[in-house]
């Protein structure tokens, strides 16, 4: 053969070749497709009951299992959560008398001194611009209401979720227990919190918060985990190496390197609480939610609409404010 | 069947690798270290010096064995008394610093006393007075990681030295660093240990580096030691051909000492006085300089035999001693003795530390040696 001839004959046999490949890869799912659209066709075509409707139905007892289950708990620690709510009806009037009390001057400048040395002056600046909007569309009580019900939350979402964090990042067997609960909480409706909440402590603010935590506790509890995961492991090392105690290693290497990582979850948890503040406003919550949700009921959608931009507004704060100290922290 | 099975101990590293899917990280490593000794433990990467150094300080637990430090076995220790033995007795220097990056200079350097539960004003007293050796005195409120690696390891340094421990455990502190600091920070370390006398073990890849700081070298392979002796003894005998490789990099000269390069003189004279005598035993042994000593045998000085023959008294024989080359020590380096002999015209006498007359130094028993 020439070499023209070899080349031709290598360019045939590639060319096939390719071809063959590209076969095999749809093969396989064309005949899966297939398979499935003759096999319904003929089930319905049969009329076969059995495939049709599926035999067993067992939402009927899973529902009062469930139902019973609240109903117990209720029944039992009822007093118990009763101290709860009132505990937290306290505290969040007295939080939201004091923001409310506090003139709208004072707390601006509150504001811009917060963003100046935490964040930045531009931040300090643009903050103090969000907030004015949000007095100018007379939208400023209802605010400062939303906030106390944030910071009541995330800080009870920190409470909670900081220490279960370090236990799921010291222990393996806490990390992988709580990692399906995590889930759960995190693609659950956030709707559903509302009843058992409600069941619990009674329509209101603290029922709100009690929904709110369980949707905004993830990223506290992930974040916190990865944070002291992540910790240099070297660096961790020549703790040990100086005779460091377990929680010396704890406070003094693993929590203080995880603490932009901490920020960071605790950040998220606040911009989930305020997701949330809408949907808290169902079960009695004040603030910006329940402003839009009246609007919307009385089909003001022009209202509706400023209501939730207060809502961005607040979050974008928030964020920029958080996101400055971390970035202040971490360089 | 387990790896550590006695019937497993003729198989090697890679054997065991693949029939138990377990690394032997060291085996059969048998040492001792004296006070005040610096150990150097040499070899290439993965050869187990890093999980030798740390089994010494308990961050690998051996799976057999024992670790004495004095009349202490350290792998028996419980969980409290190896925190005691890690804040009192050991500390250790890291190649990658493992320094605490939100702390600043002083409170990194702090932090082993601070463990140890000693107060603020006496830690940074403390703390202050290893970061002035360590040249850091004005850099105690710098953060950790504005400084450079050298700086950082600096830090490492005072760390580990202010909590007074008498091991130190040194692994690699200086191969993150550019070769200029490295070489610096190494001498450095050597004019260091010089004033605190610490227990060291010192690992390092780099064989110049084990010559400058090291009193003993073990040299490892696959986890075990194939070599250990002075670097004298390392550079001059090498075991095998892997160390001879290890060794053909280093310039002999810095672990030499002049006695090694030392050779007998072409002809010793004691009769000092009687110069026809030495002009002729000068002819009949063809010698080309003479060592001259008196009758105790010190060293009195080297002639060369053209020089001698224009000699015509022996008041200017005395005179041409007095001017000869200055006798050397047997045990100083042969750096300064190769200086000497290039502004020398004639061989240089080798006297032990009474003045005795040894042999001497040439050009040509020099680059013999050098060359070998
Ligand atoms: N955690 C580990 N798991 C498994 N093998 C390891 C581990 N750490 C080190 N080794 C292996 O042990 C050997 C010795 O490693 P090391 O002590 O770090 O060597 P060196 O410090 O001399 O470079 C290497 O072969 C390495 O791959
Ligand atoms: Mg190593």
């Amino acid at each position: 053969m020439s070499t023209t001839d070899k080349e031709i004959e290598n360019l045939k046999t590639g060319t096939s070749r390719r071809v063959n490949i590209s076969l095999k890869k749809i093969y396989f799912p064309s005949v899966v497709i297939l398979a499935t659209i003759v096999l319904s066709t003929m089930i319905h075509g049969a009329g076969f009951e059995f495939a049709l409707d599926f035999p067993i139905d067992t939402s009927k007892e899973i529902e009062g299992f469930l139902d019973d289950s609240v109903d117990w708990i209720v029944i039992n620690f009822g007093d118990f959560f009763d101290a709860i709510s009132d505990a937290l009806k306290v505290v969040l009037g007295k939080l939201r008398d004091l923001l409310v009390w506090i003139p709208w001057p004072v707390m601006m400048a509150l504001v811009f001194i917060i963003g100046w040395k935490v964040a930045s002056l531009k931040i300090a600046a643009m903050s103090v611009i969000g907030l004015a909007i949000l007095a100018t569309v007379n939208l400023w009580e209802p605010t400062m209401v939303t906030v106390a019900i944030m910071i009541v939350s995330v800080f009870l979402s920190i409470v909670v979720g900081v220490p279960v964090g370090i236990l799921a990042a010291r222990s393996d067997a806490v990390d992988t227990g709580i990692r399906p609960v995590l889930d759960t909480m995190q693609t659950m409706p956030s709707f559903v919190y509302l009843v058992p909440g409600i069941m619990l402590f009674g329509l209101g603010n603290v029922a709100a918060i009690f929904a709110t935590v369980l949707y905004a506790l993830p990223p506290c509890i992930r974040l916190t985990n990865l944070g002291i995961r992540q910790v240099d492991a070297s660096v961790v090392e020549a703790g040990r190496s100086f005779g460091s105690s377990y929680m010396q290693l704890l406070f003094k290497i693993q929590i203080p390197m995880a603490i932009p990582t901490i920020m960071a979850g605790i950040n998220q948890t606040v911009m989930m609480a305020l997701a949330m503040s809408t949907i808290a406003a169902m079960v009695g919550a004040g603030g910006l939610g329940i402003e839009v949700l009246r609007a919307m009921g009385q089909l003001k959608e022009g209202e509706a609409i400023i209501a939730g931009c207060a809502i961005v507004i607040l979050a974008i704060i928030i964020d920029r404010i958080s996101q400055g100290y971390i970035e202040n922290r971490t360089s | 069947m387990s790896a550590m099975a006695p019937e497993n101990a003729g198989k090697s590293r890679s054997e065991i690798q693949s029939e138990f899917n377990q690394v032997v990280a060291l085996r059969d490593v048998s040492f001792d270290v004296k006070k005040g000794e610096t150990f150097v433990v040499m070899g290439l990467s993965g050869s187990g010096k890093s999980t030798l150094v740390r089994c010494l300080i308990r961050l690998i637990e051996t799976t057999s064995g024992s670790i004495f430090v004095e009349e202490e076995d350290v792998t028996s220790l419980s969980e409290r008394e190896l925190r005691d033995f890690r804040r009192t007795k050991i500390s250790m220097v890291f190649q990658n610093f493992g320094l605490l990056p939100h702390r600043n200079v002083m409170d990194n350097a702090c932090y082993g006393l601070e463990v140890k539960g000693i107060s603020r004003l006496e830690r940074y007293e403390k703390a202050q007075k290893m970061l002035d050796l360590v040249g850091l005195n004005g850099w105690e409120d710098s953060r950790v990681s504005q400084l450079s690696g050298g700086m950082q390891q600096r830090v490492g340094l005072a760390r580990a030295l202010a909590v007074e421990p008498e091991i130190l455990l040194m692994d690699e502190p200086f191969s993150g660093l550019d070769p200029l600091i490295r070489r610096q920070m190494r001498s450095e370390l050597a004019e260091l240990q010089k004033e605190i006398k610490k227990t060291m073990v010192f690992i390092t890849h780099d064989l110049d580096e084990a010559v400058t700081v090291g009193d003993r070298i073990a040299i490892m392979r696959d986890g075990e030691i194939i070599q250990m002796g002075t670097p004298e003894e390392i550079i001059l005998n090498p075991v095998d051909d892997f160390v001879t490789e290890f060794t053909e990099d280093v310039s002999k000269e810095r672990v030499l000492n002049v006695s090694a390069v030392s050779v007998d003189p072409d002809l010793i004279w004691t009769h000092s006085q009687d110069l026809t005598k030495l002009k002729d035993d000068l002819n009949t042994a063809g010698a080309q300089h003479v060592a001259f000593v008196n009758e105790s045998g010190n060293s009195l000085g080297v002639l060369m035999r053209n020089d001698i023959e224009q000699i015509a008294s022996s008041e200017e024989l005395d005179h041409m001693l007095r001017e000869s080359s200055p006798a050397i020590l047997n045990s100083s380096n042969v750096r300064p003795a190769i200086l000497k002999l290039a502004n020398s015209e004639t061989p240089v006498p080798v006297v032990d530390s009474q003045k005795k007359l040894l042999g001497v130094i040439t050009q040509s028993s020099i680059l013999k040696s050098l060359a070998e």
